[in-house]
């Protein structure tokens, strides 16, 4: 009989939700400190939705944000558009979190339809692909006036709180966790390995990258919409091409293939942008130097290069914390 | 009663180049055949047709009396037909329990939505599938390396690791190309066994690619001789050694 | 329905596709050598609509009078700039990871976009906002037809062509040439025969290089104005355009460059939606239905 960990995730997840909360509550961290977290626990979600593709399933996926979008829009037209909700409103939260779960389906959706013609492609051309139809995606919001077409979607109510996205990133984790720690999840892992290995072994693999590719797009989905209802607004500059790579410097920072790699790097990383851009801020501003918020992306670029060059299995490698691996019985 | 494998007239151009000519087979039911021929002849790219990898140009694969032809491969080997591969393909990365867990997936039958939500029918597979891998191992003589990561696994036991790997999808034809490559004359000996053992012990028939000519002298009951994609002799390999045509294959005609 | 197939966006549409095919080559020779989809190499254009454009001021002071030098000037700064850059980021973020698996030098060639593109964008001087350029030689335009043709149509076709004349020569008729295709179809066979494979693969960055810079300089005159992330849109569209005609294949590039620039125009003319979409389209089409391209040849895999 396995034995599970999952007691030991839930009260290491249960202690980090205690002490964040409480922190606040006893105003250690401020609303900034808290918002901050809450960016890094959307970047989980995206992170580790995005390693399940890339980093076990080994499909290069550059178009990840697309599926954010497609998530953060329709969740955001439903709550603010078509059900007018808010926050106050006794069944605002159950709209909430049913849009949030719209959202995600349909971006699975979305996932499934690139999926399975993208798949037949290898590598390179994959990544160009799935680049084509992120940018697309986010070209189509980006003219379609109901949700605000270049303004964005505005005015969305805040239902997004450090409650609702802590426990999204945690199921996140722990689905995705049971996921790859189980034949289908090893499953993946062979095609990543040697895909022609895996059609010889009998795995359709075609069906398991769609699988995987539709599972990455839920959840990307899902953190879309979450995002949506934190900051309050879906704009299609947040969904570009160099968001998706900001998702992949985090899933390579933190060792491809690595869960607890993607939450360490998620949260570091957001931790870490924010830190440049008022470190930078402040620089300019005592030393009266013209220096631009620009330095922040050319030293993210700097780090991404560096990954690649001296370190490209990143912080874990392909290891996981014995917190979230499942052990096995021996 | 009809083999278990027929191939009939199977053709295979790629692109101008013709890899295979008009290649016709029959494999009996718990035998042991062999195809060798000199290198580039042709043969890898036969099995690569047989377990659906290509789609033959012309011809038709039959086995257990269907057609095959031009199946997908994942349909092929859940049909009955499993392959090692000259090159090795491993799962470097996992481990060889991992490697044989792999091959047991598609007899599982339980849902991702199982697997995510942990239910104990999902659990009870799990255990099955690693009872039956871990069965596997021990039979091939791999248990001591189970936890290990394929990749630091010495080649010989790779290889074995490959077969069984093959006979983890319950097979009942197994297609091993060139499966004595870089081994010594103590491991040869040792495969020969092997092979001879999991027929006996696995009820599989066994058609191999070989270079080593011992092996295919010492196990084979018939074999055939491909070069250029033709069909050169067939026969009993002790007869087809003798073969003038044969030898001027492998040696060239001066050599013969 | 017709009419947006006339005279003047057939001269747009190769005009475009001068620009493109300049871009396109540099693809399409790395790729082919090397493997790898270059994603910064739309960057190099940049760098080098902005060397042409620091080099027309520190020179036109000099020069006054003589327009034929200071452009000639300018084209070989917009040349020399992007080349160098390119061999630079070769040698430095490349040739490390020659030998990795493909993605990683992938993924290495995007942090090396980013960088270009954000570092020009930070350098207060160069700065992120538009800047015009210059004329350095007076527009002129002709009447042909139903078309108003300016001579810096004629200028970038011209100039197109010419370099295309000289990588055809320099690919079809010298030992380098011959060099790089044989590094092309099988390194270790040119290893054996004694090329220093990275030599070649650094010249190849910096022809292709300085293509995609001189294409910068014509953009820069053509649509006068520069900016740090002008590379982005005609990097993807002149990648387009060489998967199109078959990545790898240099007769292709151009074909394709041609191609793109044409559909763009035709499809903008009618729609500007579809304008913007059209590139995306027909690299899922090519993709979907024929990945070699027109142009290209299918390598088989050995299994």
């Amino acid at each position: 009989m396995a034995k599970l960990k999952l007691p030991k995730f839930l009260i290491a997840a249960a202690i980090l939700y205690a002490v964040i909360e409480g922190l606040y509550k006893t105003e250690l961290i401020n609303g900034y400190i808290l918002h901050i977290i809450n960016q890094s626990l959307v970047y989980v979600i995206l992170a580790v939705s995005l390693n399940l593709i890339n980093g076990i399933t080994g499909q290069f996926s550059l178009g990840h944000m697309g599926f954010a979008a497609v998530g953060a829009y329709v969740s955001g037209t439903l709550t603010t558009l078509i059900f007018k909700v808010t926050p106050t409103a006794p069944e605002g939260m159950l709209v909430f979190i049913f849009s949030i779960v719209a959202g995600g389906i349909v971006a699975a959706f979305i996932g499934f339809l690139i999926g399975f013609p993208s798949l037949r492609l290898k590598g390179d051309y994959l990544a160009i692909v799935t680049l084509g139809f992120g940018e697309i995606i986010r070209t189509i919001f980006n003219n379609i006036d109901y949700v605000g077409g270049p303004r964005g979607l505005l005015g969305i109510p805040k239902f997004s709180n450090f409650t609702v996205i802590f426990i999204a990133a945690f199921l996140t984790v722990v689905i995705i966790r049971n996921l790859i720690e189980s034949s289908h999840g090893r499953v993946l892992l062979s095609i990543r390995e040697n895909e022609l290995a895996a059609e010889l072994v009998g795995i359709d693999t075609t069906q398991y990258k769609v699988l995987a590719f539709s599972i990455g797009a839920f959840f990307a989905g899902i953190a879309g919409g979450l995002f949506a209802h934190l900051l309050q607004l879906a704009h299609p500059t947040q969904f570009g091409f160099i968001k998706s790579v900001e998702v992949l410097i985090m899933i390579y920072a933190g060792g491809v293939g690595s869960i607890t790699g993607s939450v360490i790097a998620a949260f570091a990383l957001t931790f870490l942008s924010e830190g440049l851009r008022i470190g930078i801020r402040f620089v300019a501003d005592t030393t009266g130097l013209p220096i631009g918020g620009e330095w922040r992306m050319v030293i993210y670029s700097l780090l991404l290069i560096f990954i690649m060059l001296f370190r490209t299995e990143g912080l874990m490698g392909t290891k996981e914390s014995r917190l979230i691996k499942i052990k096995e019985a021996e | 009663m009809p083999a278990l494998l027929t191939i009939q007239g199977m053709t295979h151009y790629f692109g101008g180049l013709r890899a295979v000519s008009d290649f016709s087979y029959e494999v009996p039911k718990g035998s042991i055949y062999g195809l060798i021929g000199p290198n580039g002849s042709g043969k890898t790219t036969t099995f690569n047709l047989i377990t659906g990898i290509y789609t033959p140009t012309q011809g038709k694969i039959l086995f257990e009396g269907k057609d095959i032809t031009g199946q997908k491969p994942y349909k092929i080997v859940r049909g009955g037909i499993a392959r090692t591969f000259q090159n090795l393909r491993i799962f470097s990365s996992l481990t060889a329990l991992d490697n044989i867990r792999i091959a047991r997936h598609y007899s599982m039958k339980s849902s991702v939505a199982s697997a995510v939500l942990r239910l104990p029918s999902f659990l009870k597979q799990e255990k099955k599938v690693r009872q039956e891998s871990e069965a596997l191992l021990d039979l091939m003589h791999l248990s001591h390396r189970s936890k290990e990561l394929a990749k630091n696994l010495p080649y010989g036991e790779l290889r074995r690791l490959e077969i069984a790997r093959a006979l983890a999808t319950d097979p009942k034809l197994i297609l091993l190309d060139e499966p004595a490559a870089g081994m010594n004359p103590k491991e040869v000996e040792e495969l020969m066994n092997l092979i001879l053992r999991i027929r006996q012990e696995f009820n599989v028939t066994v058609f191999l690619i070989e270079h080593h000519m011992k092996v295919v002298m010492g196990i084979c009951e018939r074999i055939k001789v491909i070069d250029f994609g033709e069909t050169i002799a067939e026969g009993q390999p002790e007869t087809v050694a003798k073969d003038q045509k044969v030898l001027e294959a492998y040696l060239g005609k001066r050599g013969a | 329905m017709g009419s947006i197939f006339n005279a003047q966006q057939i001269v747009n549409g190769l005009q475009v596709g001068s620009i493109y095919a300049l871009i396109a080559l540099g693809y399409t020779m790395v790729y082919g050598i090397v493997r790898l989809i270059n994603f910064a190499h739309g960057d190099f254009y940049m760098i080098g609509a902005y060397a042409a454009y620091g080099a027309f001021f520190a020179f036109n002071a000099i020069f006054v009078d003589q327009t034929g030098v200071l452009a000639f000037i300018v084209l070989v700064a917009s040349m020399l700039a992007g080349g160098l850059v390119a061999m630079l980021a070769n040698r430095l973020a490349y040739k490390p990871l020659r030998y990795k698996p493909k993605l990683s030098s992938l993924i290495t060639a995007i942090g090396v976009s980013m960088f270009l593109e954000y570092f020009f964008s930070a350098i207060p001087s160069i700065g992120p906002s538009y800047r015009s350029f210059p004329d350095i030689i007076p527009r002129v335009e002709i009447q042909l037809g139903s078309a108003t043709v300016s001579n810096y149509v004629i200028i970038d076709l011209l100039v197109a062509a010419v370099l295309m004349i000289g990588l055809t020569f320099l690919v079809k008729k010298t030992n380098l040439g011959k060099a790089m295709r044989a590094v092309s179809q099988d390194k270790d066979a040119a290893r054996l025969m004694g090329i220093d494979i990275e030599k070649i693969i650094g010249f190849t960055f910096l022809i292709g290089g300085s293509f995609a810079g001189a294409a910068g300089l014509l953009a820069g005159m053509t649509y006068p104005r520069i900016f740090p992330y002008m590379g982005i849109q005609p990097g993807l569209k002149a990648f387009i355009a060489a998967v199109l005609g078959g990545i790898g294949n240099i007769p292709g590039a151009v074909l394709g460059a041609y191609i793109m620039g044409l559909a763009e125009t035709f499809a903008s003319a009618y729609n500007s939606l579809i304008g913007e979409g059209i590139a995306f389209a027909i690299l899922i089409l090519v993709l979907l239905v024929r990945p070699t391209g027109l142009l290209g040849e299918k390598v088989a895999d050995k299994i």
